[in-house]
């Protein structure tokens, strides 16, 4: 007996390790040695495995035999091992032959009939196995349309243990199996949402307009019913499409997340909205170590994080967006290993303007104190990411029947477009994208503005009237202004309704 | 299955197990040796080394393989089956633990499986 050889991947976030297993028959009694710090789900992989070859025809080692996953000292967890560890012992015995170059990635679980059932994660280990140059995977029948997604990977389909080794050299007939599929999961009907649905707001809807065009994040206050979640969810309907790389990760954490991954490239930057009473794990990700699951701020990355009342939030589960907006990813750290996930997402909350959501309309019941508190769970440092704060009010009966219908969000987004291709002609030879994300030391150093355009808020800042921060987020904004306007550079106007928006909510 | 039948399988296992091992150019010295510990089903000698032989028999392996039945508590009674062994026998040196496993077959054949300094 030779020790038989075939590779899987561990994925830790979304980044994939190739883990070769090694499987050496030896004398001694039956017994099965897993090395290589396999987590319980690896460890049982023996039941499995060894009934799914019984049951496919193949004889299971009868003495003693060593399953190395290697690199040793790095921890694997899932079930999707057990494929590689199957062609592994299959190999040792001869029944598979060895692979001269090893570029072949085995990932998927085994059932006891010998069935390959669908994995989690595959998208971002195929992706992951791209990256190493591996030139084929085996993948259970259906993880076989989200794999097909990566380029220059073929994927071998396999619908059972069987149908994988025959694919592999050996010499059987596989039985035809039935292959076990995802489970039917209805799919929302996804509603056209369109700008042309909001009636007046218009001021909401320029603020939305200018959001999309610098991604610049953004707070929302006014009444109940005012029309903010409406506003808010119609965003993503005015963001550019989503580039192949772009629609390719998010594709990737909806096959870690979601109960049936895409099996097509969709397009559509993600919205998110987390309800109020999430969890600093729900919403930025958690779980044990090897299991770490992304939460709704990476869902969100490349598209729109949504907070609803965002004041109620607690405060702790708020500020833990301060690092994704300041880095652009998650990080989670276990004891036994760290994730990290790009959660690159435009952060859009919305607040009534106090506890009872009446005040404005003058039969508010809350106490001054109460107003006080609401707003102040947002904390500054978070604020301070904030661009745009918008006020959103109430339509009444008689603006509404003068209310022009907004422009479409085709028509919105040919703008945006226009403005996103000036921002990144003058972002070329920076890691940004977008005017939101610039710092503002760069912008002031590189695109310094005549003297005469900034005398409004440079006597604002003097007078201490806002802070060398606030300075550089209007800087910012009166930036993406003067994209949207088609101008070289702002103006004072500009930047006058820049500051107009910084001060909505004082 | 009677306990008939179960010593029955058990004595035909051994039987065999003894032919395999004599093949082998073992010389058998001992069988079914008891004490208070435990039964030893065979002690043989080869190449200046005395092997202590643990037989197990299934007459199928649809309970799976005989030797999966050895466990490690199993194992640690027979070293001490074997020491004992050496003593009541005054012998010095050292002793090999063997198991072999037995598949009986229906058509009167079997399937013998010899594992030596199981471990």
């Amino acid at each position: 007996m030779t020790i038989g050889r075939a590779t899987s991947i561990a994925l830790h976030g979304l980044e994939g390790t190739l883990v070769p297993v090694e499987a050496d028959v030896l004398q001694g009694l039956p017994k099965v040695h897993m090395v290589g710090m396999p987590d319980a789900s690896v460890r049982q992989s023996q039941h499995r495995t060894w009934s799914a070859m019984r049951h496919s025809g193949f004889t299971p080692p009868e003495t003693k035999v060593v399953i190395n996953l290697t690199p040793a000292s790095l921890p694997k967890a899932g079930s999707h091992f057990d494929l590689a560890i199957a062609i592994a012992l299959l190999r040792a015995s001869r029944v598979v032959p060895e692979e001269e170059s090893e570029s072949t990635v085995c990932i998927g679980e085994l059932g006891l009939d010998g069935r390959l059932r669908p994995s989690r994660g595959v998208l971002p280990m195929v992706l992951a196995a791209q990256r190493c140059g591996i030139a084929r995977v085996v993948v259970p029948s259906a993880n076989v349309p989200e794999a097909e997604l990566v380029d220059d990977v073929s994927v071998i389909g396999a619908a059972s243990l069987a149908h994988a080794a025959s694919a592999l050299g050996a010499d059987i007939a596989p039985y035809p199996v039935e292959a076990i599929r995802f489970d039917e999961v209805e799919e929302a009907e996804s509603q056209r949402l369109d700008m042309v649905d909001v009636l007046g707001n218009e001021a909401a809807i320029a603020a939305l307009e200018l959001a999309a065009a610098g991604r610049h994040h953004m707070i929302m206050v006014g009444p109940p019913g005012a029309g903010k979640t409406m506003l808010a969810a119609r965003l993503p309907t005015i963001l550019p499409e989503l580039t192949t790389e772009q629609a390719l990760e998010a594709a990737s954490v909806r096959s870690l997340t979601s109960e049936r991954p895409s099996d097509r490239l969709d397009l559509s930057p993600p919205f998110e909205s987390p309800h109020h009473s999430s969890t600093a794990a729900s919403l930025i990700g958690g779980g044990s170590a090897g299991q770490i699951r992304p939460g709704a701020a990476v869902r969100a990355g490349h598209g729109v994080l949504f907070l609803d009342e965002a004041p109620e939030f607690p405060r702790s589960v708020l500020d833990m967006l301060r690092q994704p907006i300041e880095s652009g990813e998650v990080v989670i750290h276990r004891a036994r290993g760290v994730a990290r996930f790009p959660a690159s997402f435009q952060l859009v909350m919305a607040a009534n303007p106090c506890p009872c959501g009446k005040l404005g309309n003058g039969d508010c019941t809350c106490s001054s104190r109460e107003r006080m508190s609401y707003f102040s769970r947002l904390s500054g440092p978070l604020m301070d990411r904030i661009d745009l704060q918008v006020r959103v009010s109430r339509l009444s009966s008689v603006s509404r029947s003068a209310a022009q219908p907004s422009a479409t969000s085709n028509e919105i987004r040919a703008r945006v477009l226009e403005a996103r291709a000036r921002a990144s002609h003058r972002l070329c030879d920076t890691p940004w994208r977008a005017m939101g994300e610039v710092s503002g030391t760069w912008l002031r150093k590189t695109h310094p503005l005549a003297q005469g355009e900034t005398k409004a808020i440079d006597t604002a800042l003097e007078r201490g009237l806002i802070t060398m921060r606030g300075y550089d987020r209007i800087l910012r904004m009166a930036w993406t202004t003067a994209d949207l306007d088609s101008a070289p550079a702002p103006t004072s106007a500009h930047l006058a309704r820049s500051l107009a928006f910084r001060k909505a909510l004082q | 299955m009677l306990v008939k039948d179960r010593a029955q399988t058990g004595r035909i296992g051994e039987d065999l197990a003894a032919e395999h091992l004599e093949r082998q150019g073992y010389q058998i010295i001992d069988r079914n040796w008891r004490c208070s510990l435990g039964e030893l089903d065979i002690v043989a000698f080869a190449g200046g080394l005395t092997v202590a032989v643990e037989v197990k028999t299934r007459r199928s392996a649809r309970f799976g393989p005989p030797l999966e039945a050895i466990t490690e508590e199993k194992l640690a009674r027979l070293r001490l089956l074997a020491v004992e062994w050496m003593r009541a026998h005054d012998r010095r040196g050292r002793i090999r633990l063997d198991a072999i496993g037995i598949e009986l077959k229906p058509e009167g054949r079997a399937r013998i499986q010899h594992v030596e300094a199981m471990s």
